[in-house]
């Protein structure tokens, strides 16, 4: 697992306040939502805010969440491509 | 279980928004589609010139002053004692001489000035000014208006979010037809605050532009702020009074969508059945409402989920209707109350109001709102929506006498 | 007409949950809060939905399934919440990141939470219950109007189970916002509030459900009579209005055999509830309660668990008793004041 991924579980953890879950626990392509984690819209909003926050990208539509939430990879994918410093 | 017995009259009503701080004001600016909706003035944030919002034209100063009270009382009280005492006066009842309450509804209670206590509270716990707190909670504003207008045989305060004064307005028909009070004054007020419109627009549910309820293009709503009251009177006041109220509350429901805390079911069905049971408790038929005040906030998903709703009431039959919210956005917990005094109006008025920013239906769901304000037709019931957070769904309808 | 109790939820500042006998070992506290003693909030709640909850939330949550597993019913057909305060630690919560992070990145949970509504509606979505639901918040009176709005529920529609309940909790800001009001005052401890007559009182936290009905079922043995609520009534008003209450039920005030009383160990109020209940009840025994929950808006509903765990085993724990008169428990009254304002009379009976 790289530290990019790595680190975004344990942030994914702490931000949704899934305590009964370790990193290990979350699939790189474990699907976030519906199924798999079985994730909510607030929960998309709160990973909004972690994008802020961690990684200083702000995402401006909501409506492209499904699909960058996808899965902590898809994440980890959108994060490099639009990281700024 | 018992039969309830005789009619729940509406004597007066009042209200204030962003279009009026009083019944004529508001009547004109809906004649001339003059929206309230525009950019913060009234307090200090950074989404001053980024969201706008309804705020009622007039500082708190000038609120007191025109109200003859304490300057330092929070602005949902000031606005509450306005509008209730605009609808005891056009009541003509003496409220002390009968058995009367008080039922009001809010979910910002005194956070306006909460909100600034907590800036200086937070630097350090001893300071802050207390009376910036003092009445803070939602039944302190509700205390501020009984006191007011000498009320204090029953007083109340609900607060379902968004559904709350409908709420109100139920329970004080409710109370009236078990013959425990005479007379109530019922509804909401709700002020705009640093705190809401931060918690909506952390819910990226709020446009950037003014709102556009039920449109294909709509893409959330506007904050607002009011109050709006109505005084309900039993047979017995009405008769003794001899009074000649226009309508009579005849239906109203309370159901709970329970699907998600703050989404409602794609089939909307808790908003769905609000509105089924009203009509039930009315006996009244779907296509006997002639006019329908949705709730239509301008969120992707409100407007869906009670736009699914109606067509499965009404299918291609639906009467008139439109969302007031484009006008004086979302009144959060007074939003019942105001749109209650709103379907009097339409009542009294034999109008309807229009649904402004409309241009294309939203796709698959086919609704035209009302889009011009329309007078000289016939209103005789008219159904009010109010649909909350936490799935609280409420719905009501007012009857001519 | 009578509404029964069929089960009963209580989390509060003493072990009022679990197989214990009532209050065999109360819990004493020195300072100025009580705090509530908790479950293990997994029996109540699947792990990942109790993960968005805050503390008042569960409360409300675990009390209100023990009352309805006391009842068994899985689903009532309505819930009824009073809540004072509602959700004051997600409200703090999220005015503080508001300040501290000047507007920008703003977690939307701790807002989404901080409704008064929250509480009764996490209900109604974890058990699905698409029926009435309502929320009143009306400081002391917020579960009185729950209870009479129940009341009038089942008047219209006796062949229902509602869910009723009052909660409100202490968070570290709202106690030291309101010690600075004055009104909370350290003791040495809580179980001897009353004794020293001295100014001020102390903070409470607690969730109370009840699941009503309007038709009596097997084992159903306390009934709710009636709710009344005063406000800014004092003196002779005051007594006026408790005894016009009694002309509304069908009991006479000597029928009354054990007041509850709200005394809160603020010397003067409790001196008038004590007069009150000495001129209107001189023959009843006469028992406190916030000695053991705390001063906060809805600790009337503490008062009508400890009043119908009364009336269910025919005698009141020593700890609860100021004066014995020796009468059978039949009829329960409960008289609240809340700093003077707010009075309530809640009337149990056995059936």
């Amino acid at each position: 697992m790289d530290q990019l991924t790595a680190d975004l579980k344990r942030q994914i953890i702490e931000a949704l306040n899934l305590k009964h879950l370790k990193p290990e626990d979350i699939g790189d392509d474990q699907p976030l939502f519906v199924e798999g984690l079985g994730l909510d819209s607030i929960d998309a909003l709160e990973l909004i805010v972690l994008l802020q926050t961690h990684y200083n990208i702000k995402m401006a539509n909501p409506q492209d969440g499904p699909q960058i939430f996808r899965s902590v990879k898809t994440i980890a994918e959108y994060i490099r491509t639009n990281q700024t410093a | 279980m018992i039969k309830l017995k005789g009619r729940v009259y509406v004597a007066g009503t009042g209200v204030i928004s962003a279009i009026g701080k009083s019944i004529p004001e508001t009547l004109t600016s809906f004649k001339n589609h003059t929206s309230g909706v525009g950019k913060v003035t009234l307090f200090d944030t950074v989404y001053k010139d980024s969201l706008p919002v309804g705020e009622v034209k007039a500082s708190n100063s000038y609120l007191a002053a025109q109200l003859s009270v304490n300057p330092d009382l929070t602005r949902t009280a000031l606005l509450g004692i306005s509008a209730a005492r605009e609808a005891v006066a056009a009541s003509g009842v003496d409220v002390q001489k009968w058995r009367t309450g008080l039922i009001s509804a809010t979910t910002v209670g005194g956070m306006d000035k909460t909100e600034s206590f907590f800036v200086d509270f937070l630097k350090d716990p001893s300071r802050g000014r207390l009376r910036n707190v003092v009445h803070h909670e939602c039944g302190s504003s509700t205390e501020l208006i009984a006191d007011d207008l000498g009320v204090k045989g029953f007083i109340s305060t609900i607060n379902t979010a968004c559904s709350s004064s409908v709420n109100a307005i139920a329970l004080g028909t409710r109370l009236i037809r078990h013959n425990i009070l005479d007379v109530v004054i019922a509804g909401g007020t709700d002020s705009l605050s640093k705190f809401t419109l931060n918690g909506f627009n952390s819910l990226m549910i709020l446009d950037q532009n003014p709102c556009r309820p039920f449109d294909a293009g709509r893409n959330g709503l506007n904050l607002g702020e009011g109050a709006g009251f109505v005084v309900l009177v039993s047979d017995r006041v009405k008769d003794e009074h001899k009074l000649k109220p226009s309508c009579v509350v005849s239906g109203y429901a309370n159901t709970n969508d329970a699907f998600h805390q703050t989404a409602s079911s794609p089939e909307g069905r808790g908003s769905f059945a609000a509105m089924q049971k009203a009509l039930a408790m009315a006996g009244l038929s779907p296509d006997q409402i002639d006019y329908i005040n949705l709730h239509g906030t301008g969120t992707l998903n409100n407007d869906l989920s009670e736009g699914t709703a109606v067509r499965r009431l009404y299918g291609d039959r639906y009467p008139r209707l439109s969302s007031t919210k484009a006008f004086t956005g979302h009144t959060l917990g007074a939003s019942g109350g105001i749109e209650a005094v709103f379907s009097i109006m339409a009542i009294e008025q034999q109008c309807v109001f229009p649904n402004l920013r409309f241009e294309t239906s939203i796709p698959g769901l086919d609704i035209k709102p009302q889009v011009a304000f329309e007078s000289n037709i016939n209103v005789s019931h008219v159904m009010s929506n109010s649909f909350g957070f936490g799935g609280n769904c409420s719905s009501i309808i007012f009857s001519v006498t | 007409m009578a509404v029964y109790i069929k089960g009963m939820g209580n989390i509060s500042p003493q072990k009022t949950w679990g197989d214990e006998a009532l209050l065999a070992n109360p819990s004493d506290y020195s300072g100025s809060k009580l705090s509530a003693i908790e479950p293990d909030y997994a029996q109540f709640v699947d792990v990942k939905q109790l993960r968005r909850m805050s503390r008042v939330i569960k409360m409300g949550v675990a009390a209100g399934t023990m009352a309805l597993r006391q009842a068994g019913i899985n689903t009532p057909d309505g819930i009824i919440t009073g809540t004072s305060f509602g959700c004051l630690e997600d409200t703090g919560v999220f005015l503080t990141k508001l300040i501290e992070n000047n507007e920008n990145a703003l977690n939307p949970t701790p807002f989404i939470q901080s409704t008064h509504n929250t509480i009764g509606s996490q209900i109604a979505l974890l058990l699905q219950c698409q029926g009435y639901n309502q929320t009143y918040t009306q400081r002391a009176f917020s579960f009185e109007h729950a209870l009479i709005d129940a009341i009038l529920e089942l008047k219209e529609n006796a062949n229902q189970s509602l869910l009723v309940g009052g909660v409100d909790e202490i968070t570290s800001y709202s106690h030291t916002i309101q010690k600075r009001f004055g009104i909370f005052r350290d003791r040495a401890s809580s179980l001897n509030l009353f004794r020293n007559g001295r100014k001020g009182t102390v903070n409470g936290e607690g969730a109370v459900y009840v699941t009503l009905s309007g038709e009596k079922g097997e084992g159903n043995v306390v009934s709710l009579d009636s709710v009344l609520t005063i406000y800014n009534s004092y003196g002779s008003e005051l007594k006026q209005k408790v005894s016009g209450f009694f002309q509304e039920t069908s009991l006479e005030t000597s029928e009354i055999d054990l007041v509850l009383l709200g005394k809160s160990g603020e010397k003067d109020t409790d001196a008038d509830l004590e007069n009150l209940a000495a001129d209107l009840f001189p023959g009843a025994s006469l028992g406190a309660f916030k000695h053991l929950c705390g001063e906060y808006p809805t600790a009337s509903a503490f008062a009508m668990w400890l009043g119908a765990r009364i009336i269910r085993e025919g005698k009141t724990p020593a700890i609860v008793l100021d004066k014995e008169s020796g009468r059978p428990l039949k009829n329960v009254l409960i008289i609240n004041s809340y700093f003077e304002k707010y009075y309530s009379l809640i009337l149990l009976r056995a059936c």
